[in-house]
């Protein structure tokens, strides 16, 4: 006797496996933090000690000095990543879909290949690159400096690019702009296909030059994808965890120059275990990232208003 | 996306290829130096100056690197968790996919809402409560904590769901039912063999994802037998005295698959992770 299920269940019957992961490793983590944020609990005596402290947790995370250095350090990586992402993308997609014919697929790949290989080797191999004691890029410095002129510009001794607090967020913000200029190289120059070639026939026809077509036909049909492709770099940036965490060693790096929110939370669950505290952290970074995705929202409704 | 611009186009001027070449060797510099450090030993890779060249140390700095960590076991683990996530994640995605596409059924409409609303969700709110909750289960260091929870991700039903909509003749799920077959029949004998293709780029991009998962690891696996290759390369890394050539080899080989996979799929690769954007 085999179980006919009918038509008419089997839908909720397919979908039942993400229902049940959804329930049990999305929802309820999110509902069992947002429960954590108003208690507290001795990690060694478990979950059965929990005690309510109500906006506690909260409170001590709104005064903790170091919550603020690591949201102030995100939004900055998050900015000085993020931007120039979208800046150098959408021109370098346009030389891409305009100018390439053949070597279109493998300069795209060429791009696009740090956003598929792992965090830990790149972050590994920037490391070696910027070593203070002869790594690479100071070795190349070096040698620049003994050029006439330049020697007055560059650094004389050896930059200790991951040790120094005013180097480190720089460094992870070129590292984590490397690794997603391709994807946002590949979406503008998938939307720029979906733009009609009769529009630049016609511009040509009225004598437009390269620059005026990019200008006036290709930038403002790309809105749409600018507006998914920036809200999905903001939240991303506000997030960064990975590549500061490896590129300082996991402590956040000199003066905490280098630890973004999401690596302060992990330490405090992980380094210190105060899991509610932890949670209170991560459900300020959650506002924040909310208000930041609801103002990019609105700055392109506005501009989209103007136009 | 695969259509080559037409022969009217304006050529490039010197300048826009000096950009593009300075461009893709920023690019790929990187990966030349990661690959030409790991065959070489520490001293010469901090020498001035700077080593352009392979060297013939590969085979030492593997020695080492076997020497610091458990080698055969964490690629092991990182294999194993990588095929179990990408079966799952197939078998799961394409059930709904499936689901969504063929059928009509009340709350239709607002599950999908809910799938594709589970990608705004930040990873990082459920990091503390899933890592108690794993805790509770006793799932501390087992594989199933890193490829269970993520098996059904909302990108993967999409992509199906769109796969299956344009390639699946609703016509042969009828005729399939007058025959007789259950629904569950209709899935497994009649739909799954169609799914080929998107099973490729799914698949692709679901191992491709477990391979390089930090976060799940960091949290979940605390002993070393039972790290995966990333988590494992990262503890080579020591603030004193850490072995940079073992260090550039290990690199070296959690990348190699990646380009051997990115060389003969990138195209399907690329249009698999876009798609849902330039669609949607």
């Amino acid at each position: 006797m085999k179980p006919i299920i009918k038509p008419s269940v089997a839908p909720y019957v397919l979908i039942s496996p993400f229902i049940v992961l959804f329930l049990a490793f999305g929802l309820f983590p999110i509902l069992f933090s947002f429960v954590l944020m108003f208690h507290t609990w001795d990690p060694v005596q478990g979950l059965a000690s929990m005690q309510f402290v109500g906006l506690e947790n909260l409170a001590f995370a709104i005064e903790d000095p170091l919550v603020w250095t690591s949201l102030g350090n995100t939004l900055w990586l998050a900015v000085a990543s993020g931007l120039p992402q979208h800046l150098i993308a959408i021109p370098l997609a346009y030389l891409i879909n305009e100018k390439l014919g053949r070597w279109r697929n493998a300069v795209m790949g060429a791009y696009f290949l740090p956003y598929i290989t792992s965090t830990v080797a790149i972050a590994m191999m920037f490391s070696t690159l910027f070593s203070t004691d002869y790594g690479m890029v100071n070795a190349m410095l070096m040698k620049l400096a003994q050029m006439p002129l330049l020697e007055y510009v560059l650094p004389s001794a050896n930059v200790d690019w991951l040790g120094d607090p005013k180097t480190i967020k720089p460094i992870v913000a070129f590292v984590v702009f490397w690794r997603y200029l391709g994807f946002n190289v590949i979406l503008y120059v998938a939307a720029m296909q979906a733009i009609s070639r009769d529009q630049y026939e016609a511009a040509r026809m009225d004598g437009a030059n390269s620059f005026q077509q990019f200008w006036h036909i290709t930038l403002p049909q790309l809105k749409p994808i600018m507006f998914f492709g920036v809200t999905l770099t903001t939240i991303g940036g506000l997030q960064l965890f990975e590549e500061p965490f490896i590129l300082t060693g996991g402590k956040g790096g000199m003066e905490y120059a280098g630890m973004t929110t999401a690596m302060y939370l992990y330490r405090t669950a992980f380094d210190y275990n105060d899991y509610g505290l932890a949670s209170a952290i991560s459900w300020m970074l959650f506002i924040i990232i909310l208000a930041m995705t609801i103002l990019t929202n609105k700055a392109f409704k506005g501009k989209e208003g103007q136009a | 996306m695969n259509e080559l611009p037409k022969s009217d186009h304006n050529k490039l001027s010197w300048w826009g290829w000096t950009a593009l070449l300075l461009g893709a060797i920023l690019m790929l510099g990187p990966f030349y130096f990661m690959f030409v450090f790991a065959t070489l030993p520490r001293t010469e890779i901090f020498s001035v100056p700077p080593p352009l060249f392979f060297g013939d140390h590969f085979f030492a700095n593997m020695a080492i690197l076997m020497q610091k960590i458990p080698f055969w076991v964490n690629l092991g683990w990182s294999l194993y968790v990588g095929l179990a996530s990408t079966a799952l994640t197939l078998l799961f995605c394409s059930m709904a996919g499936f689901a969504f596409a063929i059928y009509e059924f009340r709350f239709k409409n607002a599950l999908f809402s809910l799938v594709m609303g589970t990608m705004l969700v930040p990873a990082f709110l459920g990091m503390i409560p899933t890592f108690l909750i794993m805790d509770s289960l006793h799932w501390i260091d087992q594989p199933r904590a890193l490829y269970l929870p993520g098996a059904a991700p909302a990108m993967g039903i999409f992509l199906m769901r769109q796969y299956i909509s344009s390639a699946i003749p609703k016509e042969l799920i009828e005729a399939a039912r007058m025959d007789g077959c259950g629904e569950l029949r209709i899935y497994w004998s009649v739909v799954v063999p169609l799914l080929g293709p998107a099973f490729g780029t799914l698949g692709l991009i679901a191992f491709i994802a477990s391979w390089n998962n930090f976060i799940g690891p960091l949290v979940v696996m605390r002993s070393v037998d039972m790290y995966t290759f990333p988590l494992a390369l990262r503890s080579v890394q020591s603030p004193v005295d850490t072995e940079w050539g073992a260090l550039m080899a290990g690199s070296a080989i959690a990348v190699i698959p990646l380009l051997i996979i990115f060389i003969f799929s990138s195209r399907r690769l690329i249009d698999g992770l876009t798609s849902g954007a330039v669609r949607g």
